[in-house]
């Protein structure tokens, strides 16, 4: 049941990675939230990351993203460095982050046109993607909204709106339907695995549901805190339902030690 | 029927609109009020009548010699806030990037905030020579700390998350202060304006004794040369009128600016 990497070089690479907040004398002493961590993920994946809340799952986003260093480890995204070689990886990489983080100082549309314009394109064609994708998420007629005015999970949509509008090739989803009602957590699921598919995008999927972890990703990773990986389980097609209910009891017994 | 209620609804905004008027000018009229009844049981040098200031108000306003004189005071207030401005926001983004011109500048600057204007002026007129350059001299050094200062604070408080947001998407430096920086920083830089623009009103009429042959500081100095209450009252409120006007125009760039922000029900 272990995963085999579609393409030769993975797209992103943790090598014995760990992460340590803190310092020995500060009064809450050391804490080791990702320890020696090994991981590949092929280009085209789409992995679902599940763990319990506080088990490291944004840090090694983090680190992905390049917002942070390793304490120890490497890295690797695409063979470069996120963190020392940052502004490569320009138009590369999207994210959604866990909140909806959106400008309030910009409007629904003006938000979901900030990616856009690192890349210089067009304000006509900005617009015009923008509006799209807001359309796309069912928040046509809120464009011009200022992010108060909006509900959570609309706040929540228009920031996926936002790294879905510059197509990057590697997509970071920190719990991004956790805001969000079931059924419009559903459906978004269901367009998000579809683009990714589609256009043979990496996805990186945080989240604390075994369902959404099962209903998403061709493989799911779990880990335990201080972040180790517990199981990396490869679903492909031809997990049967049954072999599909004895890998979610395998996990939940897992996650609930 | 709606048409009573509406006519109805408009005498009520006329109401409320009346009663804004009242709220904002209730202070000063209690103040001219106090001064007013003062006035009639002391001789007119130690309080003139209110009548008197308001003609000498109107001959400063009316007389182009007179006004320029106020004109020339605001422009030594604006030109020592832009120049204290320009330099605390080098200083504050230095102080901001670098530990070590932290651990540096911070100190120099609280101890120049301990200096009083009036030290300045004596240090400019030692070391200078043009009077215009002593005045700008002495604005800008006495309020250059708190510049510096609430731009540091500005700067610190930028939202970390927002700022990690903005950052994932690689921007250019210029574009990162332009979306990032700038917009955040916005409201506690006219906040700063607001508080130094207080303080410079304070300041210049100090720094105008270093020798102005005009301005409103050295007309100060003339009315008490002569004795004339009146006329030192009348000088003192364009001084007044102007800081009252010039916050007015930051209220409006506010009020433009922050339109984004989100108004609760509950008052604080
Ligand atoms: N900047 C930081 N400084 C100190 N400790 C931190 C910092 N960031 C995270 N931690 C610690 O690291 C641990 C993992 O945090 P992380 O945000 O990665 O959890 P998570 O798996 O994303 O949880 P959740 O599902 O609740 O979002 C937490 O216990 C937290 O206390
Ligand atoms: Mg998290």
């Amino acid at each position: 049941m272990t995963s085999k990497d579609q393409a030769s070089a993975p797209e992103i690479r943790f090598d014995r990675v760990s992460k340590v907040f803190g310092s020995p004398d500060a009064p809450s002493g050391v804490f080791r939230a990702v320890d020696d961590l090994s991981l590949d993920i092929g280009r085209g994946q789409l992995v679902a990351l599940l763990g319990k809340t506080g088990c490291g799952k944004s840090t090694m986003f983090n680190m992905i993203a390049g917002l942070s260093e390793p304490s120890e480890g490497t890295v690797l995204v695409s063979g470069q460095n996120p963190f020392r070689n940052f502004d490569w990886f320009r138009g590369k990489i999207a994210i959604v982050f866990q909140n909806d983080r959106l400008l309030p100082w910009r409007t629904a549309i003006q938000n979901v046109e900030l990616g856009l314009e690192m890349l210089d394109i067009p304000k006509a064609e900005r617009r015009d993607t923008a509006k799209q994708w807001l359309s796309k998420l069912g928040l046509a007629g809120h464009e011009d909204d200022y992010p108060h005015a909006l509900s959570g999970g609309m706040r929540q949509r228009v920031s996926i709106a936002r790294a879905f509008a510059t197509n990057a090739e590697l997509l970071l989803c920190d719990e991004p339907f956790s805001a969000l009602d079931e059924i419009t957590a559903q459906k978004l699921r269901t367009e998000f695995a579809r683009l990714v598919r589609e256009n043979g995008k990496t996805a990186v999927f945080i989240t604390h549901s075994i369902n959404e972890a099962f209903d998403i990703g061709d493989r799911i990773v779990v880990l335990k805190r201080p972040a180790r990986i517990a199981h990396d389980i490869a679903m492909s097609a031809d997990v049967d339902l049954e072999e599909r209910e004895k890998i979610r009891e395998t996990i939940r017994a897992s996650l609930s030690q | 029927m709606a048409a009573t209620s509406e006519s109805g609804l408009e005498s009520w905004r006329l109401v409320g609109f009346g009663r804004r008027i009242l709220m904002g000018v209730a202070p000063f009229a209690a103040i001219a009020a106090v001064w007013q009844f003062a006035s009639l049981f002391f001789p007119g040098y130690l309080f003139p009548s209110l009548v008197d200031v308001f003609w000498r108000c109107l001959a400063i306003l009316t007389d182009w010699s007179a006004f320029s004189d106020v004109l020339a005071t605001a422009g030594r207030i604006l030109a020592g806030l832009a120049g204290a401005f320009v330099f605390g926001c080098l200083l504050g983004f230095l102080i901001v990037q670098s530990r070590l011109a932290d651990r540096f500048l911070s100190p120099v600057l609280i101890f120049f905030q301990g200096i009083p204007a009036l030290s300045w002026v004596v240090f400019a007129i030692i070391w200078f020579h043009g009077v215009e350059f002593r005045i700008l001299f002495i604005m800008v050094v006495t309020t250059l700390p708190a510049f510096t200062f609430q731009v540091v604070g500005a700067l610190r408080a930028m939202p970390k998350d927002l700022l990690e947001m903005v950052m994932s998407f690689r921007p250019s430096r210029l574009k990162f202060f332009r979306m990032m920086v700038l917009p955040s920083v916005l409201p506690e830089i006219l906040t700063a304006w607001k508080v130094n623009l207080g303080n410079a009103s304070r300041v210049v009429v100090v720094a105008e004794l270093v020798g102005a042959s005009g301005g409103v500081g050295y007309q100060l100095l003339q009315q008490q040369q002569l004795f004339d209450m009146a006329g030192a009252l009348a000088w003192t409120l364009q001084l007044v009128f102007f800081v009252l006007l010039f916050q007015w125009v930051l209220t409006l760039i506010e009020t433009f600016a922050f339109r984004y922000r989100a108004v609760s029900e509950r008052a604080l």
